[in-house]
């Protein structure tokens, strides 16, 4: 599901808090309802993600891993 | 009848919104290894879209001394304290193990291979989130420490006052 994605990141070898805080910083660029991407191979983003969408709003349309690399989708809200 | 009043006390509201939505950090150590989580817990309240603010006080404000700084200070003493502590955020010195500097060389050659950011690093990302950072204006006097030694970005000066009165409806953590 590539389809709708307006922005990608690369957060590949970054460890906490790094995704969540990149993450953040390119929402903020964004308007309501558009799509991230976001890859991350810290393990410890698959809990962050899920938290820091909770606490937000942000939508988690989809996680999915592939290897060592995590797959996060956020709607933003 | 003290009963009562207990029951008359108890929240009426069960399903009211709990998030905080600011976050305080008093930066009192200038420790490495307390410097690094303030800074992480700074940049990731700012994330969450907390409203959060710094204050930095006593060997926590060396952190906020230009790098290029080695000695700040206006007498004897206070140039003495800074030659012990050289003070910047890239010269923080291990609470434990620091082994005369060879501790946090090891620490932070650890932090590269693993790609965790400096507490420079995440300084900087702080000031570009919008974190406020609050220099502690009494221990700006007791270390003799003038706005032009100190990093851009930073808010006014305050006190204890102030930092309670932002705290009442934070979280704050004491680092």
């Amino acid at each position: 599901m590539s389809q709708g994605i307006t922005k990608t990141l690369d957060l590949k070898g970054l460890s906490c808090p790094l995704p969540i805080v990149k993450t953040a910083q390119a929402a903020k660029e964004l308007q309501s309802g558009d799509v991230i991407e976001a890859l991350a191979t810290d393990p410890g983003s698959v809990a962050d993600f899920a938290a820091w969408c909770k606490s937000t709003g942000n939508e988690l349309v989809e996680q999915s891993q592939d290897g060592a690399v995590f797959r996060f989708v956020i709607r933003k809200k | 009848m003290a009963t009562e009043e207990m029951t008359l006390s108890v929240p009426v509201h069960e399903h009211e919104e709990h998030a905080h939505k600011k976050l305080v950090i008093i930066a009192w150590s200038g420790d490495l290894d307390k410097v690094w989580p303030q800074m992480i817990l700074a940049t990731t309240g700012a994330a969450l879209g907390m409203e959060t603010t710094i204050f930095f006080t006593f060997w926590g404000l060396f952190s906020l001394v230009k790098d290029n700084k080695r000695i700040t200070g206006e007498n004897w003493m206070q140039k003495m304290v800074a030659m012990m502590d050289h003070p910047g955020v890239d010269h923080l010195k291990l609470g434990k193990m620091n082994f005369a500097g060879a501790g946090p060389v090891m620490m932070k050659k650890l932090a590269k291979e693993h790609s965790v950011a400096s507490p420079g690093e995440l300084l900087q990302l702080a000031v570009d989130m919008g974190v406020k950072l609050v220099p502690c204006q009494m221990t700006m006097d007791l270390l003799g420490l003038k706005r032009e030694d100190m990093i851009d970005g930073l808010g006014e000066p305050a006190g204890a006052t102030v930092m309670l009165t932002e705290s009442q409806d934070a979280i704050t953590l004491f680092i």
